[in-house]
């Protein structure tokens, strides 16, 4: 392994400093960033341990959670009121992972999780414009069936593999964030970037902010809500398509509608342009389906994974007819 | 029978006995030492550079920061590893074990892509590692054939199994497809697989001047000992290989490159070496099943006779080495069928030499096959058990000679009424519960019976009573000392406490190789020849007072720890008596099992009638197995406990065929892609239903004990019974493996 030295911050601020003072990387649970430091496509100079930042999760006073970023994934999917409030959150904690690494990744971890694009992994032998900016992409024209078919681009086609960012994304989540110039909070769906010519800088963080907790709105309409990941095996594989929803359906019209899609691009997907189709429209399976395809249409699949764009335009019109049948 | 709620063969621990694994307490507590736990003082550990082409010559590597890093004690290249033979291929002797006959490190050539250009030695593992990173290399690369589709361009040849090409025509099969009154004629594809033991390849290594000693995880210590004494250029009895305990091999735990790159690494440092390769090593090291693309065409009379048979296909290997895929083996006895073509083509690649993955050939040859079955009896609305049934052949269609034993009917019908098969609904898609269609398939399984010809064994009787007997055999896991010491406990009347089976140790008798399922028959035969020696000897030393005095060997057998005149136990002494009134401490005899004429005289295989349950997302194309029963006819069971996890795991392994497993090969530049647990899937917990087993029980009158093999069995029909149970689920028709979600779409 190469060098690198370990500190455990007391706090977030302490966190920020030491960040400040190494040019170091934070490390949660480490069940991603240990493997990445084992296959050498990072290499920090340091680690900065911030398991020892909130581990609770509280109620706001308007209603809404305050999730700390060190909080496991089990305790988060196990939590009474992530449970009855906002079951989409728990079903896609739950479906992600192991039993194992569940009970160690932290929920700040995981919101920064990297891609598992076997060629970024692939240090010795594979071109990837992530790891080493500009030297050109081999997934691109290679096995790339598992790769994203919205928002990546020619510089870059990799998936953003986490469940628990697209639950996040669904439910309008903001991450409380603090770093050397203060303390501010970004929406999860504008805390990742699109790669564009840039896939190496993954999200809209300075080097050291560092994630302190997830808040969630108070959304008395997520009671009504789901996960749903497609994938190869039944446990332990990462998605070739999931689906987070929440879903108001009043006298057979959809009232709001809060969708969103992981497994297909760089980031956690909101489809905005599918709530919006739905919206005080019918809640019929032929709608559903219609603003699925419309989300979809503008797709650029790869070699190997055309299939994702039918695959999720069914799954989404599934988990939305599951929802407005009542049996969520 | 079967192995819940078994009735004991007598409780005594002998064979047929649901005896635990005598190694289970070990390992659960951690004192069972693997090939990576020797210790030895000194000892360095080593970590490798792969290339990252598939073709050409490296043309400069940069080691000066590696033997910078903190800890390495050298780096061996090309440059400076010790002059080594190139491996002997497999088969061009009796003990050569290499899988091809290329040098090792002997050259700047690079010949797959991931091939090892340099080994670093270190004080401690992670030290190595980081060194090995620190390896850099510059290629003249060449052009390669890394797809099957350029392999397949540049020109086939005829595969060659067990010395003979693997081409079978019976009659004209082509014309007797074209007029039969129902033709099924289809391309089947299955993927690169790799074998993923549980325990990764290691070795740990030691040079005592010209000796060297390796503990290996192995399936072939006598082969590994010939062949790197063959390749050092020491004499053979130089070389000491032990595995005392393997974690898993599969068929791919033979020779392979990294263990002559331990040992010249440790020659070269003059220390001992330790290297476990890391997962990732062993996709790049180690070869895995090539991939194939199969026809199978089936011409059948309106009632069901097969009137042709056609399997044909290619597989991909590479120039130096001795084995192709041979999926359409599985077709010679299968069917009677009035006309028959089987032909096996292989490919050359630049890749890494193919292995034997568990049932080579007939795992994946018996899924298509299989599924060509099912689509006949599709077409002609005929029950696929049934179809079956009706095509069970008298002789083999193939030799003409006759089968040893063969009940695989008795299979069929117990399954059927075991599994429910009746009340299945034949018309395909016509199941549903919500979102998930639900279907029914079935498949044969059928596995060549083998007994190995160099078994040999040493058989030790100690004054007190307790035996001892000792063959470099293996034991991966799967039972081989727990159903030898029940062999030996019942061949000797002894109780299995009083007897030990000591076995992977090249300096040990018998030339026993953990290959085709049939270890078990090889050494039992051999413990019964030892046997027979065993008794001529000791009633050489009885005397003339003892009971056995004036008996032949062919009047007396073993009875009550002791030999009995036969049918009248009374006349009785014990071992210890016999010993003791001769004075001797010890009886050692050492015999070899007759030759394995059965192999030639009959026809023999064990056989299955696979059943499977799927539950099919009409939305997302999911496919899980939600039951599964095999019904086997394998001859008499040693241990139904053993056995159990025997057939349980190659069904396991069978559904990662049918559904999952896919070794990801990039063409442009033969690189794996998903060299690792996480992205190479294998079943997991919550993909495995309760998978029911039972059994025939007939014993084969032709083999020893009654026994065939059992190992790789199950693995074959599987993949074919959960294909055709989707499409009864589904009415899709999947013919590539493996069925991921996206082929149900």
């Amino acid at each position: 392994m190469i060098p690198f030295t370990y500190t455990r911050a007391d706090d977030a601020s302490d966190a920020v400093r030491l960040s400040g003072t190494t040019g170091g990387k934070y490390l949660g649970g480490g069940t991603n960033l240990v493997d990445l430091l084992r296959e050498t496509v990072e290499r920090p100079p340091a680690l900065i341990d911030v398991t020892g930042l909130s581990s609770t999760v509280r109620r706001r006073p308007g209603g809404g959670l305050l999730i700390g970023a060190a909080v496991r994934n089990t305790a988060l999917a196990e939590h009474r009121d992530v449970r009855t409030r906002y079951p989409v959150l728990a079903r896609a904690v739950l479906s992600g992972a192991s039993a194992q690494i569940r009970n160690t990744a932290t929920v700040g971890g995981n919101v920064l999780q990297r891609t598992r694009c076997a060629y970024f992994y692939d240090v010795a032998g594979s071109r990837c414009n992530k790891r080493d900016p500009g030297r050109g992409c081999d997934a691109i024209d290679g096995v790339n069936r598992t790769h994203a078919i919205l928002g990546a681009s020619a510089a870059c086609v990799a998936t953003h593999p986490s469940d628990l960012c697209v639950a996040l994304a669904a439910l309008d989540a903001a991450v409380h964030v603090e770093g050397s110039a203060g303390e501010r909070t970004v929406p999860l769906t504008e805390l990742h970037r699109l790669p564009g010519a840039h896939p190496e800088v993954e999200t809209v963080l300075a080097p050291d902010e560092l994630i302190t907790a997830v808040e969630l709105p108070p959304l008395p309409a997520a009671a009504r809500s789901t996960y749903r990941k497609v994938r190869d095996r039944s446990s332990f594989a990462f998605a070739l398509v999931s689906v987070a929803a929440v879903l108001e359906v009043r006298d057979g019209v959809v009232e709001g509608v809060r969708l969103a899609l992981g497994g297909v691009a760089p980031k956690p997907w909101r489809a905005r342009g599918a709530e919006e189709a739905l919206t005080g429209g019918q809640a019929t399976t032929r709608a559903f389906r219609a603003a699925a395809e419309a989300e979809l249409a503008s797709a650029e699949p790869l070699r190997d994974n055309g299939f994702k764009v039918e695959l999720a335009i069914r799954t989404i019109t599934a988990v939305l007819d599951e929802l407005a049948g009542g049996t969520a | 029978m079967n192995d819940r709620g078994t009735t004991a063969a007598g409780g005594r621990g002998w064979v047929g006995d649901p005896v635990p694994r005598l190694d289970g307490p070990l390992k659960v507590r951690g004192e069972a030492p693997f090939a990576a736990e020797f210790a030895y003082d000194g000892l360095v550990h080593a970590a490798l550079v792969h290339s990252t082409i598939p073709k050409g010559r490296v043309t400069a590597l940069d080691t000066a920061a590696a033997e910078a890093a903190p800890g390495v004690v050298l780096v061996m290249t090309h440059h400076n590893a010790p002059r080594m033979r190139p491996m002997p291929l497999s088969g061009t002797s009796e003990k050569a074990g290499g899988p091809d006959d290329l040098p090792v490190m002997q050259d700047d050539r690079v010949r797959w892509n991931g091939q090892t250009i340099a080994v670093v030695l270190a004080e401690t593992p992670e030290q190595a590692d980081h060194a090995a990173s620190l390896v850099g290399a510059e290629y003249d690369a060449e052009p390669s054939t890394t797809s099957l589709a350029r392999a397949k361009a540049d020109g086939t040849h005829t595969a060659v199994l067990f010395g003979h090409e693997l081409h079978v025509e019976v009659g004209d099969a082509e014309a007797a497809l074209a007029a039969a009154d129902v033709a099924v004629d289809a391309t089947y594809r299955t993927p690169y697989q790799n074998h993923n033991a549980l325990e990764p390849h290691a070795l740990t290594v030691v040079w005592h001047g010209d000796d060297l000693v390796v503990h290996d995880a192995s399936q072939v210590v006598v082969h590994t000992a010939w062949t790197l004494a063959h390749m050092f250029g020491i004499e053979e009895e130089r070389v000491h290989v032990t595995a005392p305990y393997v974690g898993g091999h599969f068929g791919g735990k033979g020779v392979w490159s990294h263990q002559p790159l331990a040992v010249a690494a440790a020659k070269l440092a003059g220390r001992p070496v330790r290297l476990a390769l890391s997962r990732k090593s062993v996709y790049r090291l180690v070869g895995g099943r090539s991939l194939t693309e199969q026809r199978v065409a089936i011409g059948a009379s309106a009632d069901g006779r097969f009137e042709a048979l056609i399997h044909t296909g290619t597989s991909a290997h590479t120039r130096n080495d001795a084995l192709v895929e041979a999926f359409p083996f599985t077709s010679r006895s299968a069917y009677a069928t009035r006309t028959l073509l089987i032909d096996c083509q292989g490919a050359y690649q630049d890749m890494l030499t193919p292995s034997t993955m568990r049932a080579p050939g007939e795992a994946v040859g018996s899924f298509a096959l299989e599924s060509a079955v099912d689509e006949v009896a599709v077409a002609l609305g005929l029950d696929p058990v049934e179809l079956r049934i009706r095509n069970e052949p008298a002789v083999d269609p193939t030799s003409g000679r006759p089968f040893s034993s063969r009940h695989v009917v008795e299979a069929w019908r117990a399954g059927a009424e075991r599994f429910g098969w009746a009340k299945r609904n034949p018309v395909p898609g016509a199941v549903r519960e919500g979102e998930w269609l639900v279907g029914t398939g079935c498949a044969a399984a059928s596995h060549l019976y083998v007994r190995q010809p160099g078994g040999r064994a040493r058989l030790t009787l100690t004054a007190d009573g307790a035996a001892t007997v000792e063959i470099a055999a293996h034991d991966a896991g799967m039972g081989t000392a727990t159903a030898q010491t029940q062999v030996a406990a019942e061949s000797l009347a002894l109780p299995p406490d009083r007897v030990t089976i000591r076995f992977a140790d090249s300096t040990l008798p018998g030339l026993v190789a953990a290959l085709g399922s049939s270890q078990t028959v090889t050494v039992a035969a051999t413990v019964l020849a030892a046997r027979r020696a065993l008794v001529a000897e000791l009633l050489t030393l009885v005397g003339t007072g003892s009971p056995l005095a004036g008996l032949t060997p062919d009047e007396v057998g073993p009875h009550d720890a002791g030999l009995a005149r036969l049918g009248d136990p009374g006349r009785h002494e014990s071992y210890a008596s016999i010993l003791a009134a001769a004075g001797r401490a010890d009886v050692v005899v050492e015999a070899s099992a007759p030759p394995p004429t059965e192999m030639a005289e009959w026809s023999m295989h064990s056989y299955g009638a696979m059943f499977c349950e799927v539950r099919v997302s009409a939305v997302t194309g999911e496919a899980r197995v939600s039951r599964f029963l095999g019904s086997l006819d394998c001859g008499r069971v040693v241990n139904p406990t053993t056995a159990g996890g025997q057939f349980r795991g190659g069904i396991i392994m069978g559904m990662g065929l049918a559904l999952t497993e896919q070794t990801l090969v990039d063409e442009r530049n033969g690189r794996i892609m998903n060299p690792g647990l996480g992205e190479y899937h294998i079943p997991v917990h919550l993909d495995v239903p309760e998978i029911d087993v039972i059994w025939t029980g007939v014993p084969d009158p032709r083999s020893p004990l009654g026994a065939r093999g059992i190992g790789e069995l199950t693995i074959t029909g599987t993949g074919a019974a959960i294909a055709n149970a989707i499409h009864n689920a589904t009415g899709k028709r999947v013919r590539e493996l493996p069925i991921t979600p996206d082929k149900l779409l």
